[in-house]
């Protein structure tokens, strides 16, 4: 097991480049937290169940992501700013197959 | 003017749990909270789903969480103002508080408990451009008075429970019920969706299905929505009242304005003795604080509540004597009379 990199554009524009371990069951939305990227209280408000929109991200690169549960396909169906390309950070979970992501923060909603 | 002991701002688990504490000191509470129940987070966000870090309890619904507390708090009967968010507060002469929310009702206490969580919870607004000139002229984000919908022709969109809950209500009430939602599934309770669909063959509910509302007509107040069905096609639709119904957001809201030190969007607070804030006399418990090593937990928020009300108890009387007691040996005497303590035992000889 080791630590993946990914690049995570936070919702002022900035690119981080960031390490994430493959070990500690964790997720997008996480990570984020872990790293301070969005303010407190602003994201993972539902603490990764799917049920709040807070943690929604676009995807940049195209790595190969678990498909969407139900959940998640209904909680982007009544969340605001949703692209193509967004995701849910809680429902995506940390692995080695994820190294070289890309995403960026939706806006704050 | 509404007059307590301890004023505890946010009916979440740890608010409720501070209400037993002070009980035991004798101290009476209030509770404001801006959701129309009780519960907080557990019981908006998320009842239906398990805890499983509540000491002795292995598995517990977030919603049975809530019904336990008010159980366990009932005897010292705490008061509620529900469905009012606290506004402003202004401290008096002899160092007590009124707290006044924002229909005006006042409170009067001693101290001052925030267990806001992450803040009291807003309606999150669709990003369509125009829709502030309308709210209160034919937006609303949260259904106050369904009277107000008679015989009027009404656009609901949303996905979830409360969408589908007063689409099926306004049946009964408004002239015609739309409901617009980006997907063909709903995410609420199955006997909603099923209900909703036995009133689409009725032809009582306007079902537009994959669809978006995208735009608010009107002049000075609501006369229709424009609509984008599958992508694509636009479609105007007459109605007197838009309701976007798209779930609440926590906002840490008008406390932010109060004085204290914030730090991360909570409140900072002296955890080294019973989490005062930097103002004496007004504390901060559960979620809606931080200080080094903060873990945003229930069983914290509980362990906090019982510290706050130590102090608090100190505050009021500083001239009285008092040791904690253990439930075991004291008992709990409510303030309706009723009293639990552990049977005698029952001492017999041996011939």
């Amino acid at each position: 097991m080791s630590d993946i990199s990914i690049k995570i554009t936070d919702r002022n524009g900035t690119l981080h480049k960031i390490q994430a371990p493959t070990d500690m069951a964790m997720n997008i939305m996480e990570i984020v937290r872990s790293y301070e990227l969005a303010e407190e209280g602003t994201i993972g408000v539902c603490g990764g169940m799917a049920m709040c929109a807070s943690c929604q991200c676009y995807v940049n690169s195209n790595h190969e992501l678990p498909e969407m549960s139900p959940d998640e396909d209904l909680m982007l169906a009544e969340a605001f700013h949703v692209k193509a390309n967004s995701r849910l950070g809680c429902q995506i979970h940390i692995n080695e197959a994820l190294d070289g992501l890309e995403i960026e923060l939706a806006p704050e909603s | 003017m509404i007059k307590t002991d301890i004023l505890i701002i946010g009916a979440g688990p740890t608010g409720l749990f501070a209400v037993f504490e002070a009980g035991l000191l004798k101290l009476k509470c209030h509770l404001i909270d801006a959701l129309p129940q009780p519960g907080g987070q557990c019981s908006e966000i998320y009842p239906k789903k398990p805890i499983y870090d509540i000491p002795a309890y292995p598995e517990i619904l977030a919603g049975d969480l809530t019904t336990k507390l008010l159980e366990q708090i009932a005897s010292f009967q705490p008061g509620f103002t529900l469905g009012e968010r606290a506004e402003t507060i202004e401290k008096l002469g002899d160092d007590t508080f009124i707290v006044t929310t924002n229909k005006g009702t006042k409170h009067h206490a001693p101290i001052i408990a925030i267990a806001g969580g992450l803040g009291s919870f807003e309606p999150r607004k669709p990003p369509i451009p125009n829709i502030a000139n309308f709210e209160d002229a034919g937006v609303e984000y949260i259904i106050r008075d369904p009277e107000m919908y008679r015989n009027k022709k009404v656009v609901i969109a949303g996905g979830g429970d409360s969408a589908l809950d007063w689409a099926i209500f306004l049946t009964d009430v408004a002239a015609e019920v739309s409901l617009v939602h980006r997907r063909n599934e709903f995410r609420g309770a199955l006997d909603s969706v099923d209900k909703v669909q036995e009133l689409k063959d009725a032809g009582k509910i306007n079902m537009i299905t994959p669809a978006e509302v995208t735009g608010v007509l009107g002049d000075k107040k609501v006369t229709g929505v424009s609509i984008t069905k599958n992508g694509k096609e636009e479609i105007v639709l007459e109605v007197d009242h838009f309701i976007p119904l798209f779930g609440l957001s926590p906002k840490l809201g008008p406390i932010a304005n109060w004085g204290l030190d914030i730090e991360k969007n909570a409140i900072k607070v002296n955890n080294a003795l019973d989490y005062q804030t930097n103002i004496p006399g007004i504390y901060a418990i559960g979620d809606v604080n931080t200080y080094p090593g903060k873990l945003k937990l229930i069983l914290c928020g509980f362990h906090e509540a019982t510290l706050m009300c130590q102090s608090a108890y100190k505050r009021i009387h500083p001239n009285k004597k008092y040791v904690m007691k253990y439930t075991t040996v004291g008992g709990v005497e409510g303030f309706d009379g009723s009293k639990k303590e552990a049977p005698k035992a029952v001492i017999k000889k041996i011939e």
